[in-house]
């Protein structure tokens, strides 16, 4: 898909997504808003998917280990086409299957459950040596956030990794710089989180995550034959998409008004 | 029962192609026959259980069919959350093995006993939990969870604990096993490597002149509440033993389940550890007698609870 092509559905996810925070009163929407274009790139133009066949063996997957930017995965896989638009209109509901955290097996797409921060590496990490034992040759893609980096238990994983040459997963990081309460870097030192991911053997790249060609052709770089698991450094911005809600960390937990929703919409040339 | 359980792990493992082991740092020797027959499907984690139970679930998310192994303590408190969360959120078929039930290594200090692995295991919704008293039920237990479909604690002791099984008994998950026959007046419930114990308990009673049943509930969860409907009409005092906690073991789950009857006569006794950190334990069999649950203060116990056998009696034992 071209370039452009991808930006359009880039801003028609995002302007979903803040319609869902609105209607469902959910947090989190500067955390989705984030990871959109990471998204989009994945699942446009980089995962081997099938839409109709959600549960086929060879098929690439994907772990949404910050589980708090649901809403982004959520209106993604329905854009994709893997479950109908309609039903994004009961995220949050009683007795729905989108609930604000991916609960197992919720709606097809969904791999894993995640909500809880710091389990999707080893999630990742369980399926792509499944992959390797069953020799099936598929690739795993694991998108985590900037604060997910201070649970301890991604190290861990870091260092499984590498350590069995684990070519066929792909940790992108979404480096908004901001966690719950404050900066990322300030709360621990993060930087620099390039090379972290190095020194625990990993190949590492760094990236505009919000530019669709820089993007798409990293991840078309992937696996990078080097004997490594690839981490891709995402720099992103919280918010991103709606100016009044960019680096703001408010938007962690605030939810837009119906007014905002329509401003939000406009400045992304959806009305 | 460590030794029971590799092999029988390696028997299971050449059959079925799903099964891998996934150890933390642990196991030197005991796996090499496994690592031998199923080359590929060993992967030593590290000293990073919350990693390891991770990986195992990502396995079984893709068909597979994980064992988790190390140190009790470690392989459930350590990544409580894995558990719950990766493991049974998803209701994955992950057998989770801890070795050093509770006060196996009592002189390794409190950081390795482990008393309240019961507990946490078994308030997780899907999970199913499996003590074994001997290395016999170790081989059938473990048998009988490569057929379980969702997550599976097992709970062994250490090594060269005496077996108790002459035949295989009938093994079947959520079903306690009448390990010897008794009257109408005692029935001692075990789970767990506390099982020699209490036939020994009960061989004490028998001097007494009280037949004893003894009942191995290898399961705690789910609990054979069927079996424990018929105890506790049949006998006058029904005792559970176990090397875990009171609080949320074996004698929790029964007197959970017995807050809920109605007209039941029996009197319950619960015998295990303390809710506090045991220091100076010394090895097993003194830590056991420090805490009242050897055989002997088992028995002498019971002797005060019955009509006509005074505590002196009790202490002639």
């Amino acid at each position: 898909m071209q370039i452009s092509e991808l930006e359009v559905l880039a801003r028609k996810i995002r302007g979903r997504i803040v319609e869902m925070s609105h209607n469902a009163q959910a947090a989190h929407l500067g955390s989705a808003l984030s990871c959109v274009d990471i998204l989009v790139a994945l699942y446009w133009n980089t995962m081997a998917i099938d839409p109709l066949k959600p549960y086929e063996p060879q098929r690439d997957r994907f772990i949404l280990s910050k589980g708090h930017a649901a809403m982004a995965l959520f209106a993604t896989l329905a854009a994709r086409g893997f479950f109908p638009e309609n039903l994004l209109d009961t995220f949050g509901e009683f007795g729905s299957c989108l609930e604000e955290h991916p609960s197992p097996g919720c709606a097809p797409g969904v791999e894993a459950a995640a909500g809880s921060l710091g389990h999707g590496v080893g999630l990742g990490i369980g399926m792509a040596l499944a992959g390797r034992l069953q020799k099936i040759p598929y690739r795993v893609f694991i998108t985590i956030s900037d604060g997910e980096c201070n649970e301890g238990s991604t190290w861990e994983a870091a260092m499984f990794a590498s350590a069995h040459h684990l070519e066929n997963m792909c940790v992108i990081v979404d480096f908004n710089k901001w966690q719950a309460t404050g900066r990322s870097c300030e709360v621990m030192a993060l930087e620099p989180l390039a090379e972290k991911w190095r020194s625990f053997g990993w190949s590492a790249y760094e990236v505009n995550g919000h530019d669709m060609k820089e993007l798409t052709s990293c991840l078309k770089n992937f696996p990078d034959h080097k004997g490594k698991p690839m981490a891709i450094i995402a720099h992103t911005v919280k918010g991103k998409g709606v100016s009044f809600m960019e680096d703001d960390n408010n938007w962690h937990y605030r939810i837009p008004t119906e007014k905002e929703v329509l401003l939000a919409r406009k400045e992304l040339g959806l009305l | 029962m460590r030794n029971t359980f590799a092999s029988t792990l390696t028997k299971g493992a050449q059959t079925d192609q799903r099964i891998v082991l996934l150890s933390g740092d642990i196991g030197n020797k005991l796996f090499d026959s496994f690592k031998e027959q199923c080359p590929g499907r060993f992967f030593n984690c590290g000293v990073a259980e919350a990693n390891m139970t991770s990986i195992a679930a990502g396995m079984a998310l893709c068909g597979l069919r994980p064992v988790t192994y190390t140190i009790a303590s470690f392989v459930t408190v350590r990544c409580l959350e894995q558990i719950r969360i990766d493991v049974c959120y998803h209701n994955l078929p992950v057998i989770i093995v801890g070795v050093g039930a509770g006060l196996s290594y009592a002189e390794l200090g409190a950081t390795h006993h482990s008393c309240e692995d019961i507990a946490m295991m078994r308030v997780l919704p899907n999970m199913t939990v499996v003590c074994p008293g001997d290395a016999v039920e170790v081989r059938l237990a473990l048998a009988a969870a490569f057929k379980n479909d969702g997550p599976l604690y097992i709970r062994l002791g250490k090594n060269g604990e005496p077996i108790i099984y002459q035949n295989d008994p009938d093994f079947q998950i959520g079903k306690g096993i009448i390990v010897r026959e008794g009257g109408q007046e005692v029935c001692l419930i075990s789970t767990g490597n506390i099982l020699p114990v209490v036939i020994e308990s009960a061989n004490i009673l028998a001097t007494y002149g009280i037949d004893a049943q003894v009942v191995s509930m290898h399961t705690v969860k789910p609990l054979d509440e069927g079996l424990l409907g018929r105890l506790f009409s049949k006998f006058k005092i029904v005792a559970t033993v176990e090397e875990h906690s009171l609080i949320g073991g074996l004698g929790g789950s029964v007197a959970e389940w017995l807050s809920g009857q109605r007209s039941i006569k029996a009197e319950l006794l619960r015998f295990g550890v303390k809710d506090e950190f045991i220091h100076g334990a010394g090895k097993q069999k003194t830590a056991r007698q420090s805490l009242g649950i050897d055989a002997e203060s088992v028995a002498k116990e019971i002797l005060k609870k019955k009509q006509g056998y005074s505590y002196k009696n009790a202490e002639a034992t």
